[in-house]
C-alpha cells in the first residue's frame, strides 16, 4: 500500500476482488481509528437518465397554487456554449421560514403548507432548459452565530458528468443578506455573480456553466 | 474537536468525504464526452451546514407495489435472464440506512434502451421498460426482479461497448450522501476497454461490481446478485481531523 500508516484515520483500500466494500484497520487486533466502510463510487447518469429519474411532479417543490411560489429558470451550457439537453437539475432548500422538511435537522423537522423542499428538472424541454416551481427559503443559521442568505443547494447530472457538480442559487435581490453570507464572502467578488438568479416575468433566471469564463463557482460537499 | 459543528446548540453531523484516490473523478479523458462538460476549475469546499445535512424524505409515496418487478409490464414476461438483485445500503459508518429511496433504470436483455435517444438496433421488449424503485427495509435492505440487461454499443470509440451495468439513484438522509453510480457484474470482459468502469479508480472499482448469490438464487426461476451500497457516513466517532472535516 502506498499509503503511510502513521495517520489512524487513511483508509485501508479494499483488497481487489468482486467482493463488497470493507472496513479498514480491521484485524489489527485493536482499534486505533473509526471502522469505516469503502464509499460506493460514482458514476454518470449516462443519456438515459430519463427512464429512472422521471416524476411526474419532479418541478414541483412547492405546489401549484401556492402562495408566493415562483419559477426559476435557466439554461445548462458546456463549455463551447452549446444547450446540454440531457441533464437532471435536482434542488434542495429550506421553506419561507427557514425550516428544512427533514428529520436530520437537530431543531427538528419543519412541515409548510404545500412545499416539500426539493424539486428535480430535466432539461429536455426546452432543450437545455430546466424549470423548479419553488418559495424562497428564509436565513437559516451559519453554524458560527450569523445567518446564511437564502439559498438553494443544487446537484446537476448528466452524461459527460461522471459524479454530481454541486452549485448554490443565491438570489440577486437579496443583497443584504448575501453581503452577510459566509459562503459568498469567502469567494472572489466576480465569480460570485455565477449563483445568483437575477429577477424575471415568473420568478428567477440563472443559467448554469459548466465551463468557460463564466464557469458557475461549484462546490466540494 | 469532534465530528460535529455546532449551530448555536445542536450538533451537525459532518459527512465524512471519500478519499480523492477512491473518488470518481467529474472528468475522464478517454470518456469523451466529459472534455466540454465536467467542470474544469477547482470545486470550492463548502462546509456542511443546515442544508447540505438535511434532505428530502423520500419513501413508499414514491413508489408502487409493481416497481420492484421490472420482469413484468404491459401484462406480460419480458425476455431474458430473470435474476434477483439485492444488497444492503448502508454508510460509511456502517450504520444501515432505512426507508431511503432506489431508483434503477437498465438497457434490456438485448442492450436496448425504451428511450428515443437510443438508436442500437437491437429489439425493444414491449415487456419490458427498465424502469424500478424500491425503499429500503429496517435493516437497510433492497431487492428488486429484472432480466440481466445486454451490453451495448456507444460512440466512444471504435467498437466501444458498454459492459452490462444497472444504474442506480440514493437519496440517504442528506443532501451530502446523495448517489448516483452502476452496478456492474462479475467478471465481465467487457471492463477493460470501458472508460466509464475504469475511471473509477483502480482501488475502488470492486465496489461497483455486484457478487453472484447462489444462496438467493431462485431454483427453477432466477438468479441472484447481491450488492451493497455504501454512502457517505457522518464520523459519529469523535476523533480529530481538520477544519473542513476531512482527513488530512
Amino acid at each position: 500500500m502506498s499509503e503511510p500508516f502513521g495517520n489512524p484515520l487513511l483508509v485501508v483500500p479494499d483488497a481487489p476482488g468482486p467482493h463488497q466494500p470493507r472496513s479498514g484497520r480491521r484485524g489489527s487486533g485493536f482499534l486505533d481509528g473509526p471502522l469505516r466502510l469503502g464509499t460506493t463510487p460514482s458514476a454518470t447518469v449516462g443519456p438515459y437518465l430519463a427512464i429512472g429519474m422521471t416524476w411526474p411532479d419532479g418541478a414541483w417543490a412547492a405546489e401549484e397554487g401556492t402562495a408566493g411560489a415562483f419559477w426559476i429558470r435557466g439554461r445548462i451550457l458546456d463549455g463551447a456554449g452549446d444547450l446540454v439537453a440531457d441533464a437532471m437539475v435536482e434542488t434542495w432548500q429550506a421553506d419561507p421560514d427557514g425550516g428544512f422538511a427533514s428529520p436530520e435537522d437537530p431543531r427538528g423537522a419543519a412541515s409548510y403548507p404545500g412545499f416539500r423542499g426539493f424539486a428535480r428538472s430535466h432539461t429536455a424541454d426546452p432543450p437545455g432548459e430546466f424549470a423548479v416551481h419553488t418559495l424562497k427559503p428564509g436565513r437559516v443559521p451559519d453554524g458560527d452565530g450569523g445567518l446564511q442568505a437564502p439559498h438553494i443547494d443544487v446537484s446537476v447530472f448528466a452524461r459527460g458528468i461522471l459524479d454530481r457538480v454541486v452549485m448554490r442559487i443565491y438570489f440577486a435581490d437579496e443583497a443584504e443578506a448575501n453581503a452577510e453570507d459566509a459562503v459568498l464572502r469567502a469567494l472572489p467578488e466576480d465569480r460570485r455573480s455565477t449563483l445568483l438568479a437575477t429577477p424575471a416575468d415568473d420568478g428567477y433566471r440563472l443559467d448554469i456553466h459548466l465551463q468557460g469564463e463564466r464557469e458557475t463557482v461549484f462546490f466540494a460537499v | 474537536m469532534t465530528g460535529t459543528t455546532s449551530v448555536g446548540g445542536p450538533h451537525l453531523p459532518r459527512y465524512h468525504r471519500e478519499d480523492a484516490a477512491l473518488r470518481t473523478p467529474v472528468g475522464f479523458p478517454d470518456y469523451r464526452s466529459t472534455a466540454l462538460r465536467a467542470p474544469l476549475r477547482t470545486p470550492v469546499d463548502l462546509a456542511h451546514r443546515l442544508t447540505e445535512v438535511t434532505g428530502p424524505v423520500l419513501g413508499e409515496d414514491r413508489v408502487l407495489p409493481h416497481d420492484a418487478d421490472l420482469t413484468l409490464r404491459n401484462g406480460g414476461e419480458a425476455v431474458g435472464q430473470r435474476i434477483l438483485v439485492h444488497g444492503r445500503v448502508l454508510d460509511s459508518d456502517g450504520r444501515a440506512v432505512p426507508g431511503a429511496l432506489v431508483e434503477v433504470w437498465q438497457a434490456n436483455a438485448a442492450g436496448r434502451y425504451r428511450h428515443v435517444g437510443d438508436s442500437f438496433p437491437a429489439p425493444l421488449d414491449p415487456h419490458f421498460d427498465g424502469l424500478g424503485r424500491v425503499v429500503t427495509d429496517s435493516l437497510g435492505r433492497y431487492e428488486f426482479m429484472t432480466v440481466k440487461p445486454g451490453a451495448y454499443p456507444w460512440g466512444n470509440h471504435h467498437n466501444a461497448w458498454r459492459p452490462a451495468h444497472i444504474h442506480f439513484s440514493l437519496f440517504g438522509r442528506a443532501f451530502t450522501q446523495r448517489l448516483v453510480t452502476q452496478m456492474y457484474f462479475p467478471d465481465d470482459p467487457l471492463f477493460g476497454q470501458d472508460p466509464i468502469f475504469n475511471a473509477m479508480p483502480a482501488a475502488a472499482r470492486h465496489r461497483a461490481i455486484s457478487r453472484f448469490s447462489l444462496e438467493r438464487t431462485q431454483e427453477n426461476w432466477a438468479l441472484a446478485f447481491e450488492w451493497d451500497i455504501v454512502l457517505r457516513g457522518s464520523d459519529q466517532t469523535p476523533f480529530e481531523t481538520d477544519d473542513d472535516g476531512d482527513v488530512a
